[in-house]
């Protein structure tokens, strides 16, 4: 009998010696955990006749020694929707402080700041938050202005910014749950955004059914570069990671090489830019044309609606989350692993695709090589900070769109720069990755341990009572 | 040495782990701690090997109270522990191993490890260990690799030695040998504490047994005590150890496996030639030591396994080269050998892991669309048929224990019209409740006319449920004996011994009466 199940474990046992100790100990104390978690998960009821025991304790806190590259990922990936938002705080405030800390004003004011301490203060705090509230003001609402539209100008700005993030993010988000860790989205919006491209200024079709073929273009494309990743998996047993880094490498010089033939390049141009699209093959605007706004953001609304349904109420996404979570038991269960792994990389490009459209045929509305900016990198952010799920990917997108919009704002406002946008959103997926430190910053409990417990009495007590009433 | 441990508490928190536990080890005598997975058994030794602090209660050593910092602690004091999972490096020597933690060192810190292969000769001497000290750990086979673990607690001066669950690895012979050597150190003053669940061997060595069930210790036995009083002061409620099993009656052969050999990826034979059938109504038992080509002989039939030749046919159907999902549609119920790997998705409900293969057939599925409401009507009838334990069908399955987790796999597999029903190591880590519960399943599909075929290591397992055993032997078969045939016979033929000759064998000492 060995009891090496690998179940979670609530980190509520505590070993006397905590630094690691000698491999002995640590697995001595593993199995020791395993036999008192086992105790509590397996209530001992006599024979049946007792109602079932309560006691869960989160899966998120598996903490056994074989804890592999894939389910660090998985938790990294997955991680608590709090952690997520308190490493958003810590990061606007550690934001803050380096904003004061560049400050001129500041600079200025401690040079004498034994004396008068309240102007340092005074100047941090202004620094840090005129930048905010010009961040704030750049990607909501412009409180100052003076009509209605000029007003929430800024919401719409961000909008539009946080479309590609979208899509491209829950590419992303998808291929996680699959169990890959899809690097590609840069290269796949790129391709995407070429076959879209391409449609969008060389056929000339009617209103509509032209947008639709750009659109399909853009996904058939981002999708080819995807599911050439799985395939390759599959085949060769390649790592996606390897394969998408080296796949964002090809697309960006394709592109670039591509801009250069005469199929590509607009007529009478030396610099590597696409003709214009065609008037009807661009989203059409959203809000009219005071706004950037089109209407890709809808289509990123319907992705993350159909991703939602693919992953949650589907048979191909019941597949996907099987072959993400546990490849063995799903090839038991007659999944086919290596399909799983082409079909996810193929969808995840699609979507990232659909960031391309955006790019091409909303905001950009010609193809260069710089066309999917850095968006395919953080679409990798957005989807971390949406925990994989395709709302949080969604709300996670409108963050970063906010900003990037309100970054701008700042920039030309305050003086701050823009690269602290950049730093914030470092600082986030830095925290995300290490929820130790968030739960030791903010003393939130370890995953499970505490809420276990407290199931784990509880039950404990109903099934002694119940067994002593049987 | 004497070690008695007085009113021993070990708390989590709120969980009580140990409650109040009073053990008294005497010098020379081996004392079993019988008790179930998770009965605080490992929480106990822990406890007293110096990993945890006990909330309350004493240790005593030769009647003077002592405190364990750590387990160096518990070492200088005389008491050394077996892991029931080895503590090795395995590309170490035995002898390094052994020195490993109190290393003796030349000058300018070279490693000298004369003195301890002598000490290791010595030890090995004097119990009959047959240790060689400068074979490399992972070479060893898994009985001796369990010796050099005892030679490093015996070299360390430990006067009481805990072995916790040390049968589990071994072959039946080994077991044996293992138990003659804790008669020996018995014999040579030093007292045994031997932690398991396993009646027989409890029974066979034990001077004193001590029952634990729920952190407490509910009774103190006596090694002529029966089994199944035992199992009762285990379980807490009587327990019938024997199957009640009607004689099977075996119907048509629908199952036929001819001439099934499966390579591994370096080449060797890890399955090789098999040929046998399997009859409606009838269990076939594939006995065996762990890593003889069971798990491959499973897997081949699954489709899970490449580099197959041979045949493979149920009801007339070729079922090698085809794919998983084709021959679980044709109606093939599969309990994989380790549950959590290839069994559940852990992460996934209960009420997704009841699906888990026929997420995409009706009423699961319409179409590429699920149906959220089906999956859960069907999650709640098969948790209530089968009693299995969880807070509700949308718990994680990875949160259940070990017997229910295996319920859940069971009521997936047996919630569709079987044609065979194969299932790997059905009780491994199950509770003894469970287990009484899993084996009448399977004997109830047996008698539904279904033919079975259950691979175990465990010869208890083996013997309840077969009609007819196959021993596997390095991914041969050794022969297929009736079910009723004697342990002996079956230790043999584990051992590599054609069913004949191992037969034969016991003729000659019987009269020829099997």
């Amino acid at each position: 009998m060995s009891p090496q199940e690998d179940r979670p474990v609530p980190d509520n046992a505590e070993p006397k010696d905590d630094g690691g100790g000698s491999p002995t100990r640590r697995q001595a104390r593993a199995t020791a955990r395993q036999d008192e978690v086992r105790q509590e998960n397996e209530v001992e009821t006599a024979g049946g006749e007792i109602p079932p025991p309560a006691a869960p304790v989160s899966a998120a806190s598996r903490t056994t020694d074989e804890a592999s590259e894939a389910s660090l990922l998985e938790r990294v990936m997955t991680g608590n929707a709090l952690v997520a938002f308190l490493s958003v705080v810590l990061s606007l405030i550690i934001g803050g402080l380096l904003i004061a800390l560049t400050d001129p004003e500041v600079a200025r004011t401690s040079s004498y700041f034994l004396g008068r301490p309240q102007d340092l203060l005074g100047a941090a705090w202004s620094a840090a938050s005129g930048a905010y509230i010009a961040l704030f003001q750049g990607s909501i609402i412009n409180f100052e202005a003076d009509s209605f539209s000029r007003m929430i100008y800024p919401l719409t700005q961000t909008l539009t910014v946080a479309t590609p993030l979208i899509c491209a993010g829950l590419g992303v988000a998808l291929a996680f749950r699959a169990g890959l860790f899809n690097i590609g989205a840069q290269g796949q919006i790129l391709i995407g955004a070429t076959f879209a491209a391409w449609v969008g200024f060389t056929l000339h079709l009617p209103v509509g059914l032209h947008l639709l073929l750009v659109i399909l273009a853009g996904v058939v494309g981002g999708a080819l570069w995807g599911g050439l990743v799985g395939l390759l998996k599959a085949r060769t047993g390649a790592h996606e990671v390897i394969l998408t880094i080296m796949f964002n490498y090809i697309a960006t010089n394709l592109v670039l090489y591509l801009l250069t033939t005469p199929g590509f390049q607009r007529p009478g141009s030396t610099n590597p830019i696409s003709p214009q699209l065609d008037s009807t093959a661009v989203y059409p605007l959203l809000l009219g044309s005071q706004f950037r706004l089109h209407w890709g953001f809808v289509v990123a609304v319907v992705a993350t609606v159909f991703v939602w349904w693919l992953l949650n109420r589907s048979t191909v996404g019941f597949e996907l989350r099987a072959v993400g979570a546990n490849p063995s038991a799903a090839r038991t269960a007659g999944i086919n692993v290596n399909r799983g792994y082409m079909v996810a990389m193929a969808v995840a490009g699609g979507l990232a695709g659909l960031a391309g459209v955006a790019q091409v045929a909303g905001t950009e509305r010609v193809l260069t090589s710089g066309v999917a900016a850095s968006f395919g990198f953080d679409a990798i952010t957005v989807a971390l900070l949406g925990r994989s799920s395709p709302w949080g990917t969604f709300a996670a997108g409108l963050l970063f769109g906010a900003f990037r919009a309100g970054g701008v704002t700042m920039q030309a406002s305050t003086g701050t720069s823009i690269d602290i946008v950049l730093v914030v959103q470092s600082l986030i997926v830095l925290f995300i990755a290490a929820p130790p430190l968030i739960r030791a910053l903010f003393r939130l409990p370890a995953p499970g341990a505490p809420r276990s417990q407290r199931r784990g009495r509880s039950t404990n007590r109903t099934s002694a009572s119940t067994g002593a009433a049987a | 040495m004497k070690l008695e441990l007085i009113g021993i508490t070990k708390r989590f928190g709120s969980l009580v782990a140990n409650d109040s536990i009073d053990l008294v080890v005497e010098p020379g005598q081996v004392h079993s701690l019988l008790g179930e997975n998770g009965a605080g058994k490992s929480t106990l030794m822990n406890v007293l090997y110096g990993l945890y602090d006990p909330t309350d209660g004493q240790i005593l050593v030769n009647d003077s109270p002592v405190t364990f910092k750590g387990p160096g602690d518990a070492m200088a004091a005389g008491i050394g522990m077996v892991h029931q999972h080895f503590m090795l490096v395995p590309v170490f020597t035995g002898a390094e191993n052994v020195a490993l933690g109190n290393e003796a060192t030349r000058t300018a810190g070279m490693l000298n490890l004369r003195e301890t292969r002598a000490r290791i000769r010595e030890i090995s001497d004097q119990y009959g260990f047959d240790v060689d000290p400068d074979a490399v750990v992972e070479d060893l086979p898994v009985g001796v690799q369990q010796r050099v673990e005892i030679i490093k607690a015996l070299v360390r001066d430990a006067e009481v030695l805990i072995l916790d669950e040390p049968t589990a690895v071994l072959t039946p012979k080994e077991t044996d040998e293992l138990l003659g050597i804790m008669g020996q150190l018995k014999a040579d003053g030093k007292s045994i504490v031997f932690i398991s669940h396993k009646l027989r061997e409890v029974k066979a060595v034990s001077d004193v047994i001590t029952v634990v069930r729920r952190g407490k210790v509910v009774g103190t036995a006596d090694p002529t005590a029966s089994t199944t009083e035992l199992a009762s002061l285990m379980v807490g409620r009587s327990v019938s150890l024997t199957l009640d099993k009607q004689p099977a009656a075996p119907g048509e052969t629908t199952f036929r496996v001819r001439n099934l050999t499966v390579h591994a990826a370096n080449g060797q034979r890890v399955v090789d030639d098999l040929s046998f059938d399997v009859a409606r109504g009838e269990i076939l038992a594939v006995a065996g030591v762990q890593g003889n080509g069971q798990t491959e002989l499973t897997e081949a039939i699954m489709g899970l396994q490449d580099h197959v030749s041979g045949s493979v046919t149920l009801g007339g159907d070729e079922l090698v080269g085809r794919s998983v999902k084709q021959i679980i549609r044709a109606g093939v119920g599969f309990v994989p050998e380790d549950r959590s790997v290839e069994g559940l998705v852990g992460t996934f409900t209960v009420a997704e892991n009841l699906v888990l293969n026929r997420y995409d057939t009706a009423p699961f599925a319409k179409g590429l669309s699920m149906s959220p409401t089906a999956v859960d009507r069907n999650a709640g009838e098969k948790i209530a048929e089968y009693d299995v334990r969880t807070q509700s069908a949308s718990a994680a399955a990875g949160t259940l224990s070990g017997g229910n987790q295996q319920k859940v796999v069971m009521a997936r597999e047996f919630s569709r019209p079987l044609e065979l029903f194969i299932a790997s190591q059905p009780t491994r880590g199950v509770d003894v409740g469970s287990i009484e519960f899993l084996h009448r399943r399977i004997v109830a599909e047996r008698d539904g006319g279904t033919p079975v075929i259950i691979v175990s290591t465990e010869l208890d397992e083996v013997l309840e449920l077969a009609d007819r055993i196959a021993v596997l032997y390095r991914g041969r078969l050794m022969g297929i004996v009736p079910g009723t045939v004697s342990r002996d016979v079956l230790g043999l033929m584990m051992a590599g011994m054609p069913a004949d000759e191992a037969l034969a064998q016991f003729d000659d000492v019987r009269g020829g009466n099997l």
